[in-house]
Formats: C-alpha cells, sequence, structure tokens
C-alpha cells in the first residue's frame, strides 16, 4: 500500500525532521537550563517568523510522516484498502497538521 | 523397530480445512523430512499428496512447514529439528493449500511475473555474444541474488505477504534485482514501474524474516534495498 512517491516523501520527512527534533531538544534544555517562565518563552516565540517556521515545518512534517506510516499499518492490520484507505490517510495528515499547526499559532501569533 | 527408535510424525491432512494426523515412523540415520513424509506415503497411507523432484535441494519443490518453520525439507536432517521425538510436518504458509502438503504455487509465480521477472532481451541470435566480466559491480549484484531455486520457504516466511496480499514477496523482488543489474536486460524502467506499486519493494519492512529461512542463503532484503534505491533514482529523474 505504499509506493514509491508515498515512500520518498516519508523519507523526505525523516530527513526534515531529524535536524528539527535535535534543534527543539537543544532549545527546551536550553530554556529549563535557563530557568525561563512560560510568559518570558512566549514573549520570544510570538511574532517571531522563524520560529513559526521551525515549528510549522515539524508540524507538517510529522502529521505527512505519521500518516503514511499508519496508513501502512491500518492496511496491514485491519485489511483496509482503496478508496477509504485513501480518505483515512487525508483525515489523519489533516486532524495532526490541523492540530500541530493550531499549536504553532497559539505561540507564535 | 522399537519405540524408542520410531517418531510420532503430525502431518496436515485435508485443504484449507483439515487437521494433523499423527504417523510412527521409523528413524533411520541421516533421515530427511522428505524421507519422513516418504515413508508415510509408502508405507501407512499412499493417498498423502506432497510435491518433490530432485532431492538435492535443486528443484525448490519440497519446501514445507516443519514444527512451524518454512524449509527445504529434502535437505533438513531430522535430528536438526525433531522435538522430543515429534516432528510436524504442514504445508507452506501464505499459498492456499490443494490437499494435504501441497500448495498452490500459482499466487507465488504470478507475482514473479507481476515483478517483471522475465528477462527482455536486447539482442538477438544472429547478433554476436556480449562479453559479461565477472567482476563488474552489477554483475556481483546480479550473481549475489541469482541462484534461487524459486522454493517460496522466504515467501512463507515474509509476514508482510501474509498481511498484505498485494505484496510482490522476496522471492519476486529478488528475481526483478538480478535482472535490473543484468546489462543484458532492456526492460528497466518497466520493471522499476512493476515494482513501485501498491504491493511493491516499498512494503518490506526490512525485518530480514526471508533471509533467515532462505535455504541457499540469499539475501532478498538486500535486493529489496536494491530495489527501494533504484527506483527513487528513477522516480526523482521522472523515469518511472
Ligand atoms: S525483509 Fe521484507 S521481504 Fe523479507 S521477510 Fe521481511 S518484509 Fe518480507
Ligand atoms: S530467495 Fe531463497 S527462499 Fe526465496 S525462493 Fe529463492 S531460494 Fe527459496
Ligand atoms: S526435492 Fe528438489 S529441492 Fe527438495
Amino acid at each position: 500500500m505504499i509506493g514509491v512517491r508515498l515512500y520518498m516523501l516519508q523519507r523526505l520527512t525523516a530527513l526534515i525532521m531529524a535536524p528539527l527534533v535535535i534543534g527543539h531538544i537543544a532549545v527546551m534544555i536550553y530554556a529549563v537550563q535557563g530557568g525561563l517562565s512560560a510568559s518570558e518563552i512566549l514573549g520570544r516565540t510570538q511574532g517571531s517568523l522563524l520560529w513559526a517556521l521551525f515549528y510549522g515545518t515539524f508540524a507538517v512534517a510529522v502529521a505527512l510522516h505519521a500518516a503514511i506510516g499508519l496508513r501502512a499499518i491500518i492496511h496491514e492490520t485491519f485489511g483496509l484498502g482503496g478508496k477509504s484507505l485513501a480518505i483515512l490517510t487525508l483525515g489523519i495528515f489533516a486532524l495532526l497538521g490541523g492540530m500541530g499547526l493550531h499549536a504553532v499559532y497559539a505561540v507564535t501569533a | 523397530m522399537s519405540d524408542d527408535a520410531s517418531l510420532k510424525v503430525s502431518v496436515w491432512r485435508g485443504a484449507e480445512a483439515g487437521s494433523f494426523e499423527t504417523f510412527d515412523v521409523p528413524m533411520q540415520e541421516s533421515q530427511t523430512v522428505l524421507d519422513l513424509v516418504a515413508w508415510v506415503q509408502q508405507n501407512a497411507d499412499p493417498t498423502l499428496a506432497y510435491r518433490y523432484a530432485c532431492r538435492v535441494g535443486m528443484c525448490g519443490s519440497c519446501a514445507m512447514m516443519v514444527n512451524g518453520v518454512p524449509r527445504w525439507t529434502c535437505r533438513t536432517h531430522v535430528s536438526k529439528v525433531a522435538k522430543d521425538g515429534t516432528v510436524e510436518i504442514a504445508p507452506l504458509r501464505n499459498l492456499p493449500v490443494i490437499k494435504d502438503l501441497a500448495v498452490d504455487m500459482d499466487p507465488f509465480f504470478d507475482k514473479w511475473t507481476a515483478a517483471g521477472g522475465a528477462f527482455s532481451p536486447t539482442k538477438s541470435r544472429d547478433d554476436t555474444v556480449e562479453p559479461i566480466l565477472p567482476e563488474t559491480p552489477e554483475r556481483r549484484e546480479a550473481d549475489a541474488a541469482i541462484e534461487c531455486i524459486n522454493c517460496a520457504v522466504c515467501y512463507a516466511a515474509c509476514d508482510v505477504v501474509s498481511v498484505n496480499p498485494d505484496y510482490l514477496g522476496p522471492a519476486a523482488l529478488n528475481r526483478a534485482w538480478s535482472l535490473v543489474n543484468d546489462v543484458k536486460d532492456g526492460a528497466l524502467d518497466a520493471r522499476l514501474t512493476a515494482v513501485s506499486g501498491a504491493g511493491g519493494c516499498h512494503n518490506c519492512h526490512s525485518q530480514q524474516g526471508c533471509v533467515a529461512h532462505c535455504p541457499n542463503e540469499l539475501n532478498p532484503t538486500a535486493s529489496i534495498a536494491g530495489l527501494k534505491r533504484a527506483t527513487v533514482r528513477a522516480a526523482l529523474k521522472g523515469r518511472i
């Protein structure tokens, strides 16, 4: 149920996520070590295009990567295929992407 | 023959629906699992259906599940697999059972064809023979994959085959990889397209059940990894 294009998309999103995860962990460690409060963190992220792009890219990559992985698992576990599988894949992508981007909006807008 | 010199051999009887029937089979030195099956058919029940031809690990027709593990029965010694004097012999997994130990191999070979398993010549008999150097990287890859005997042991071992009926499986994809590396073959892009669909090489989980069980010690997982790289390159260049 994974063709070459979905396979490439999943590898590409993995490539994108790897450095972003490291960046995210580094920022977390910095924030905790520095004892930054929630409002101090928000003060730095709000209105920042850079942080919006950083976490926005991450949220979209996660949604794509996870939707393709879940698509394979759902097909292999429940035998779902065809149109219903395609709709479910898109639904998972939309749900995860929507939730992720909503959170990014909340801290950077 | 005394009791301690015999084995309890459970053999699958019936088609998809059926049950195991147990036979006492005399033990012999250097006995193979195929010998057990042959003994049952020749001495206990002539209606037992099973398949074999060469008895020396060449033809690939004798594969069965032995104590739950897919094996070539003509080259599997009983001493290696018997558990407390018992052996359970069942038809190969992941293929429809025709009768007893004989499975329908059609889906297996249909997938060979679907994966572009047929050689596509670029020359005719009127052309001169093209010299093929054994040490080129392509030929080494092709040689590593070419000793397949079509026994379907890997196909029975593959969990993706059992959960995704469209999956072409390790043997067909391994065959496709040997042809991808064959410089005499002229159907590269068609073959890469054939292994890139819903049941193609990208569905392999790479956990190497096929490698662990292939009696000829081939590495279909490596072949499939090669196909994944080749298809990605071809897709990036817009060829597939
Ligand atoms: S490595 Fe791939 S082909 Fe081999 S058994 Fe696993 S899923 Fe099947
Ligand atoms: S790859 Fe190995 S296990 Fe699979 S069909 Fe060929 S010889 Fe048999
Ligand atoms: S009988 Fe030919 S491989 Fe076993």
